[in-house]
């Protein structure tokens, strides 16, 4: 008996040396055994003393972090917080000046003139000149850097100056309505090397550190042009499992946690309120135009009547979720033309008539290719199989990564139909409908109306705001009636936020802004 | 000495297997670093121009050989990704991880010993022992770390899920939140050797010597220390060792859900992310790790039994 007591208590003292001991060798180890410290980790909540939060975010910023370098979405969203171009986007969709304090558009509406304002300043301390936004222009303009993303629009800038230090003219070759939008690009430092670990903007949060898979920590910048963050510190953890999500909210080491869904917003209990917005994405069962059957309008119509949408939210997302029936969603409320959005009731009898029509009365098989991991996006797919079966179409899931779904799907155009949400980059019209024109290289669809190219086309020649919406809504119409799609709805975004917390604002962009998010 | 010796070459070889395999797979696998860094921003031409960029335009033999050398130099390449170089991502996981799958063994160990010795023999409730034990083999890391989660963390608030503690400013915390961890990694592993250790043990009871010794006079608890255990144990110390690839794949799963920075999430979004220089890192360390603990079982069996030293002599 003492023998075994002894060998359990030497196996016990092995494992807290062994514990302590391996590792990276960081200084002075003492183990102590595990009671004498008294006072716990616990879910009392330090946060309550200090102005900073912890915010729960599903995936890593795990690429450059260059804002000129291609960015995912979820690094796009976070460092806004970081970064800001001669204007930048408002809640209401408005752009407002950001380090431009005003512009001026020359008669010929071909040359803006930038006035910046005063004493603006980098996160390193750099006071921003006209030289850094016309490197940062060019940059973006010129692409010649690897991985930068190209601004296409920017390619029609014919003249690009700095006046003196704080003007900039930009002249471009025809008048466009839409070329502010693009000056919503990153200002950053000309010169500056080390943006792909540790970026430096102008915006209310500056970058502190980024320990790989596990966190992202933005700290307030106190000399912002602006008004200030009112948060010190936020940190930004990264929890890419959805139970793990819920579980660090419930024991309160995350305060504010956004895309979730209602299913996991239902189990959150009282300490918790839901913020309500939308994901702005245009997701939709999106058919290859080019692929038999799919070649052929009458199928896309029928797919179309039988699908029915309504039942798609209240089965997979609880009744959230905003209808849409083109490849616009509401919160661009200027060019959102709702009458489209029930152009294709439910009916079935009408589907199976159209198919018969397109010689396919016993219906046929298709395949549904859907990145596995949008949670959102395979409950989807799985009502619709549901719902073309009673059409007699027989729709079989392929699960696919997402790295594979860019390559084999976006990319390389091979496949019958996939359920994905397409976003915005910017907030332009021509930021969603230019994707469909026949010879765009991100036209994955492979659409081809020659009405539209030609309405975009004249879109975007167009000066006039008013007709060049009338436009973009004709584009609109024409993917609704053409079926170009079997279009769904724009996901509701649901943020969990604790309660003594508020500031949370929605943009129709994808972004989360942390700079208004304060304890009440 | 020379069994040592070769013990370690076969190591080598397999490690360089393995990172031949890891590297052979990926090039297998739809997409690449320039799909995965470009996304939806993808267009033939930015893809082809990235591709030569990063070099991934090479063949396969060229870029193994290249990251074998710089792998021998001490270089272990730059994340395509984070843009920064792999060692400087993954040191500070490594301790992480090696500290949580070494808590798992020695969890299984320290468990599962005592409990099969002391089953082996027993017979009453013995449909119940089993019942609870193929339970416990059939539940999935996962599902056991969300469990004891709720019932630790969010009930009891013993620990703060999604907190792991510094382990500087409270080791005592890191500690409770780790031991969480590896008791969900450890569970099913834990039933499995109870099972087995049981087994083993009553075959052995059965033999002659046994029923001998028995005989003779002496207690039964006295020969099952002295003799039996002894006899038992070569096959679990075997069987332990390969636990560590079994504890090494819960991990992965075990550090999502407790928000564990270790290699095991890192390896998951390197993959999906096709950042070879980081997967090839990671896949070797974990490997080595692996092969380690079997070497080091092959050891421990060599000590206990001499029979294996002296077959390895001639």
């Amino acid at each position: 008996m003492k023998r075994k007591l002894l060998a359990l208590l030497l196996l016990a003292s092995l494992l807290g040396a062994v514990l302590s001991g391996c590792g990276d060798g960081s200084a002075a180890q003492a183990p102590e055994d595990g009671q004498t410290n008294g006072s716990t980790a616990g879910a009392a909540s330090p946060e309550t003393l200090k102005n900073e939060i912890t915010v729960g975010i599903a995936q890593d910023l795990d690429n450059s972090l260059d804002p000129h370098k291609t960015m995912k979405a979820g690094t796009r969203e976070v460092m806004f917080n970081v970064f800001e171009g001669l204007v930048k986007p408002a809640p209401n969709g408005d752009l407002i000046p950001a380090i431009a304090e005003d512009y001026t558009v020359s008669e010929d509406h071909r040359t803006y003139t930038f006035t910046l304002r005063e004493g603006v300043r980098f996160h390193n301390g750099d006071t921003v000149t006209a030289e850094d936004v016309v490197y940062s222009i060019q940059r973006c303009a010129s692409a010649d850097e690897t991985g930068i993303v190209p601004v296409e629009a920017f390619s029609s800038i014919t003249e690009l100056t700095a006046a003196d230090e704080r003007t900039v003219a930009i002249t471009i070759s025809e008048p466009s309505n839409e070329f502010l939008s693009y000056l919503t690009t990153a200002v950053i430092p000309a010169d500056y090397t080390e943006q792909d670990t540790a970026p430096v903007g102008t915006g209310p949060f500056k970058f502190i550190s980024r320990a790989a898979q596990d966190n992202i920590v933005l700290e307030r910048f106190e000399d912002y042009w602006g008004e200030p963050a009112k948060l010190d510190r936020v940190t930004l953890k990264i929890m890419e499992n959805a139970d793990s999500i819920l579980m660090s909210l419930q024991s309160g080491a995350v305060d504010l946690c956004a895309h979730l869904t209602s299913i996991q917003t239902a189990q959150l209990g009282d300490d918790f309120y839901i913020a309500e917005g939308t994901m702005n994405l245009v997701q939709a069962l999106y058919l290859n135009n080019a692929e038999k059957p799919f070649d052929d309008v009458r199928v896309r119509q029928a797919l179309c009547y039988a699908v029915d949408r309504e039942q798609i939210l209240d089965l997979a997302f609880d009744g959230y979720g905003a209808l849409i029936g083109s490849s616009m969603y509401p919160a661009f409320s200027k060019y959102f033309d709702e009458s489209l959005t029930n152009y294709y009731p439910h009916d079935v009898e009408k589907a199976k008539a159209l198919l018969a029509d397109a010689g396919y009365p016993d219906g046929f098989s298709m395949t549904i290719t859907v990145p596995s991991n949008y949670q959102p996006h395979m409950d989807t797919a799985q009502v619709i199989v549901e719902q073309l079966r009673e059409a007699g179409v027989s729709a079989e899931i392929v699960p696919i990564e997402w790295e594979s779904w860019v390559n084999d799907v976006y990319v390389g155009r091979q496949f019958q139909s996939t359920v994905v949400g397409v976003d915005a980059s910017n907030m332009t019209a021509r930021a969603l409908l230019e994707r469909f024109t026949s010879d765009y290289g991100k036209n994955f669809i492979n659409y081809n109306s020659p009405a539209y190219d030609a309405l975009f086309q004249q879109a975007i020649a167009s000066y006039d705001d008013a007709e060049q919406t009338a436009l973009y809504k004709e584009m609109e119409a024409d993917l609704t009636q053409n079926a170009a799609n079997v279009y769904i709805q724009d996901l509701a975004d649901l943020v969990a936020v604790r309660k003594g917390l508020e500031g949370v604002t929605f943009y129709p962009i994808y972004v989360l802004d942390l700079a208004n998010v304060h304890f009440s | 000495m020379r069994y040592i010796l070769r013990r370690m070459a076969a190591l080598l070889a397999t490690m360089l297997l393995v990172s031949l395999l890891a590297f052979i797979a990926f090039d297998l696998i739809s997409g690449d670093a320039a799909t995965a860094m470009l996304g939806t921003e993808a267009t033939e031409e930015s893809l082809a121009a990235l591709r030569a960029e990063l070099g991934l335009d090479r063949p396969l033999p060229v870029r193994y050989g290249e990251w074998l050398a710089g792998f021998f130099t001490g270089d272990m390449g730059t994340s395509q990704n984070y843009h920064q170089p792999v060692w400087e991502l993954l040191a500070p996981k490594v301790g992480v991880t090696l500290r949580l799958s070494l808590l798992s063994f020695l969890l299984i160990t320290a468990v599962s010993i005592p409990m099969g010795l002391w089953s082996a023999g027993r017979t009453r409730g013995e449909g119940l022992r089993t019942g609870l034990n193929q339970l416990c083999m059939a539940v999935p890391p996962f599902f056991t770390g969300i469990l004891l989660s709720w019932v630790f963390g969010i009930v009891l608030k013993w620990f703060t899920p999604g907190q792991l503690p510094d382990r500087a400013a409270d080791p005592a915390g890191a500690f409770r939140y780790l031991l969480f961890a590896a008791g969900a990694i450890a569970l099913p592993r834990v039933a499995m050797t109870v099972r087995m250790l049981r087994g083993v043990v009553n075959d052995e009871m059965r033999k002659d010597y046994v029923r001998t010794a028995i005989s003779r006079g002496n207690d039964r608890a006295g020969v099952l220390r002295r003799h039996v255990l002894k006899n038992a144990l070569a096959p679990v110390v075997t069987f332990l060792a390969q636990t560590m690839a079994e504890i090494v794949a819960g991990s992965i799963v075990v550090e999502q859900v407790f928000a564990i920075p270790g290699l095991g999430r890192m390896l998951v979004t390197s993959i999906s992310n096709r950042d070879y220089p980081v997967v090839q890192a990671i896949v070797v360390i974990l490997a080595f790790w692996v092969v380690l603990a079997g070497t080091a079982a092959d050891l421990i069996n060599a000590r206990i039994d001499p029979r294996l030293r002296l077959g390895d002599g001639a």
